[in-house]
């Protein structure tokens, strides 16, 4: 075939395995707002679900998402950066830092629902946490760990060379640059990571719905239940309670994740021209 | 200056346990999925685990061999949408387009990770399921429904790590290849991915590990009857699903059968993540290749 043409054609198959991507993508997005955002409303966010989640709102799902959320990347969190740095700034490629890298990967590939067969195990049972916060955010700061090691390097190396040398040649210890050079430069790319995870967290039910359990009222403390949007999305649509209220609650999980992304994508941009 | 010192070890050696934390989780879930679900598969005998088509945890009965094709079906169907539709973005992007055309696409393309698993269930219910139901009859719920969606699901595994690794290719190779004369095309199909191939390899093999391990859309839209699926048509149980679907109420031996169910995702797993990390530290043939 002629190749001019070969190249037409192979561009045009291309163009139209983008378009139907993004087109899926896109759909998806759109059913799910334009189902869900007409049952948004303030009094959907602000009150608790009431008979299962038939009637009322998402309040105490919402709360149960940002406190599983939030405990889950302040565990995960110094785990993640403290392996960064030390992979980064305090060794060089051997044997173990090979170990490491290849745990982490191994752990990026686990997926969640042996995640949380071993939340159920260790924490619910073995140590009589029960389904609750602790448990959940515990299971869900494992998950997280893989992708704050990886993004928090990916920063850390950015940084440039002589940002350490001059450090060092300043007389300051490793510790001294770490702490004043190095995570001051690199934190844009590591709150980037962070909000990552917490997107993924967000997201998550496998994993939670064995640990934290689906208990609908307010936590009141580490060690009660609780449900997320994500949990309770599934309940709804999966055992049919309410078609609407799933619909809400895919919805602000949806605009949630959008946010989120969207912040990443800034940041990131931020960061990258920081420099260039 | 001696206090400094001191300090440095200790803040060395701090770092150095906390990297060793993702090496202690692994080790700690890989021991406690073992050690509660293997002793079920020995008592029982592993043929008949694995080899056995007969679930009846109320009789005492743990045949996973449904199961374990179902995962290994809905894995292929997956590959099947997956592997063309995520390599042709993860070409145009690299290859055919303009630099602000990128710009835009590829963060729309990476939204695709951050929407959650439920919501991917949720639509293949609400739309995919009907629409297979009607249009090529059977319950809807399917291996066809199921393929589907975790086909779109591990789009942005598959698109992301090609996209690195015919980034990784020397600038040289594409320049060298242009200045033959041949079209982009030409260059894409003879230099670029021949060199990203062993990336290109890699993401297949993490989307398969995601395909696999992926539980809570799978659920929805698979239909789960425990038995080996005649045609793409027909519901299907995968691992994941039966782990979760029975983890609610299951005590005593059955608890500990889905956690034997657990062990086996989990080795598969386990191979695939050595498969992609073996395959993509081959570095993209530079020596072979580049002869």
């Amino acid at each position: 075939m002629n190749p001019r043409r070969e190249q037409k054609i192979a561009a045009g198959v291309l163009w139209f395995f983008v378009l139907v991507t993004v087109f899926i993508l896109l759909f998806m997005i759109f059913f799910i707002l334009r189902k869900g955002l007409p049952v948004l409303s303030l009094s959907f966010l602000a009150r608790n679900p009431v008979d299962m989640g038939r009637a009322g709102g998402i309040f105490s799902t919402i709360i149960g998402t940002i406190v599983l959320t939030l405990a889950a990347i302040l565990i995960a969190t110094p785990l993640g950066v403290g392996t960064a740095i030390y992979l980064t700034e305090y060794t060089w490629e051997n044997r173990l830092t090979r170990v490491i890298r290849f745990g982490a990967e191994c752990l990026a590939g686990i997926p969640s629902i042996i995640f949380g067969l071993f939340g159920f195990i260790l924490f619910v049972t073995k140590l009589g946490f029960g389904w609750s916060i602790l448990s959940g955010s515990l299971t869900l700061s494992f998950m997280l760990l893989p992708t704050i090691i990886r993004t928090s390097e990916e920063a850390i190396r950015s940084v440039p060379k002589d940002f350490r040398e001059v450090s060092f040649s300043l007389g300051s210890t490793r510790w001294q640059m770490v702490t004043r050079v190095i995570l001051p430069s690199a934190l844009p790319g590591i709150v980037t990571g962070i909000i990552l995870s917490v997107g993924r967290a967000i997201g998550e039910t496998a994993a939670v719905i064995f640990t934290a359990g689906s208990a609908l009222n307010l936590p009141t403390s580490v060690f009660s239940s609780s449900r997320t949007m994500s949990v309770h999305f599934y309940i709804l649509a999966r055992e049919g309670i309410s078609l609407d209220n799933a619909y809400g609650t895919a919805a602000v999980l949806i605009i949630a994740i959008l946010g989120i992304n969207i912040l990443t994508y800034s940041l990131m941009n931020k960061y990258i021209r920081k420099f260039q | 200056m001696n206090k400094l010192d001191r300090n440095e070890r200790l803040v060395k050696l701090a770092l150095l346990v906390l990297a060793f934390s993702a090496v202690a989780v692994l080790a700690v879930i890989t021991v406690f999925i073992f050690s509660e679900g293997t002793p079920i598969m020995f008592r029982h005998g592993l043929g008949k685990f694995l080899f056995g088509s007969d679930w009846y945890p109320s009789e005492n009965s743990f045949g996973l061999l449904p199961m374990i094709v179902g995962s290994l079906f809905v894995t292929f169907g997956a590959l099947v949408i997956g592997v063309p539709l995520g390599l042709a973005c993860a070409i145009f992007l690299t290859e055919f387009s303009s630099p602000r055309l990128r710009r835009v696409l590829k963060p729309v393309i990476e939204l695709l990770a951050g929407i959650p698993s439920v919501v991917y269930g949720f639509i293949g219910v609400v739309i995919l399921v009907p629409f297979i139901r009607t249009t090529l009859g059977g319950p809807g719920l399917s291996v066809l429904a199921a393929s589907i969606i975790l086909g779109i699901m591990i789009l942005p595994t598959i698109i992301s790590i090609s996209i690195d690794s015919l980034q990784a290719v020397p600038r040289s190779y594409r320049e060298g290849s242009i200045a033959l004369g041949t079209t982009r095309w030409q260059t894409t199909r003879m230099v670029m991915v021949p060199a990203a191939r062993s990336g290109i390899i890699a993401s297949i093999v993490l989307g398969m590990g995601r395909a696999i391990g992926e539980t809570m859309a799978v659920i929805m839209v698979a239909g789960n009857a425990v038995a080996i699926p005649g045609s793409p048509l027909s519901p299907v149980r995968t691992l994941t699903s039966n782990i979760a679907l029975e983890m609610g109420y299951a005590s005593g031996e059955h608890r500990q059968a889905l956690f034997a169910t657990g062990v086996i995702l989990f080795i598969i797993i386990m191979i695939l993540n050595t498969i992609a990390t073996a395959s993509s530290r081959r570095k993209g043939g530079k020596g072979k290749n580049s002869r």
